[in-house]
């Protein structure tokens, strides 16, 4: 019995329309620890005009960038492309000097007192609790 | 539309929501993102049904997943991204990534199928991600008796155990915030 109003969705399988090497140019993806769901990407100065040259998904991205930063994760949410794509196009991108990438930076022990601090407060803040 | 982040944002921090299938990752998630929740689309490798009669070993494929997250800005330079990490083994690539930097989990379970948590708690543990129990009920009552569920997973003491009903945005916000208690005292 299954009665939780709750839509998981978490096991819906779906599988590419063009193939993966053909939107990425051939190109492999990058480690997995450049661009995490996490490290936050935007758009350089003057990257529109260059970006003319781009392929249509990876000007699709640079659409979506050009206005502030996102999370790679947010990257992939609105542009519905696979994490693994996006990863090697912005990638290629950074390459360009298309991109400014703020990578997640490395914990170390002082500095998680203070961050895990600065989560704390922050979600009391903002939820009055 | 969408949302950018503030561009003072200089740091970005993720928790894992986790939990098996229909625990209520997906609506804990809805009730406190600041943004509509949104997928991303995960590329692992399994094992297809059966073997490859030429060469007699297992076919391996890669299939995608979508995977559901959120976010909060905490400051001007600090945001909270949460995603909602399914438990099953199969998905141990994903778990490799998103638990890298992530500053713990929350464990949702449902009174109800709590033996469905095993190998979810297996996973968190094999990461090494600090955690709190999140006890989800969907029908409105947190009063069960938490002990109970300590007791059934066979959580250490120290292990936060709250209950929660993760479509109130106050009660998931309640619980994320004893995770976040729960890993400063970790911190020692």
């Amino acid at each position: 019995m299954r009665d939780e109003p709750d839509q998981d969705l978490d096991l819906e399988l779906t599988s590419p329309l063009v193939p993966l090497f053909v939107i990425t140019g051939g190109h492999a993806l990058p480690p997995d620890h450049e661009y995490g769901h996490t490290t936050l990407v935007t758009a350089g100065e003057g990257a529109s005009a260059a970006a003319r040259t781009l392929s249509p998904e990876a000007r699709q991205v640079m659409d979506l960038v050009s206005d502030g930063f996102l999370s790679v994760a947010e990257v992939a949410g609105h542009t519905h492309l696979p994490l693994g794509i996006v990863r090697i196009l912005l990638a290629q991108m950074e390459g360009s000097g298309l991109i400014i990438v703020r990578k997640p930076v490395p914990r170390a022990e002082r500095a998680d007192r203070e961050l895990l601090s600065a989560v704390l407060d922050g979600l009391k803040t903002r939820f009055g609790a | 539309m969408t949302v950018y982040l503030d561009p003072e944002v200089s740091q970005a921090v993720k928790v894992l929501i986790v939990g098996h299938f229909g625990v209520g990752k997906t609506t804990c998630i809805g009730s406190i993102s600041e943004i509509e929740p949104l997928q991303t689309e995960e590329e692992i490798t399994e094992a297809s049904e059966g073997f490859d009669d030429l060469s007699g070993t297992p076919h391996k494929k890669t299939t995608t997943v979508a995977m559901d997250f959120g976010r909060l800005t905490l400051s001007d330079q600090l945001v909270l991204y949460l995603f909602g990490t399914p438990g099953q083994e199969r998905f141990k690539e994903m778990w490799e990534e998103l638990s890298r930097g992530a500053l713990g989990a929350l464990v949702l379970v449902a009174p109800e199928r709590l033996h469905e948590s095993f190998p979810v708690l297996d996973l968190v543990e094999s990461f090494g991600l600090t955690y709190a129990i999140g006890v989800n009920r969907f029908d409105g009552t947190t009063d069960y008796p938490l002990d109970e569920v300590r007791e059934a997973l066979n959580l250490t003491e120290e292990t936060p155990v709250v209950a929660c009903d993760v479509r109130d945005e106050a009660s998931s916000a309640n619980a994320l915030i004893t995770l976040v208690t729960h890993l400063m005292t970790q911190l020692g």
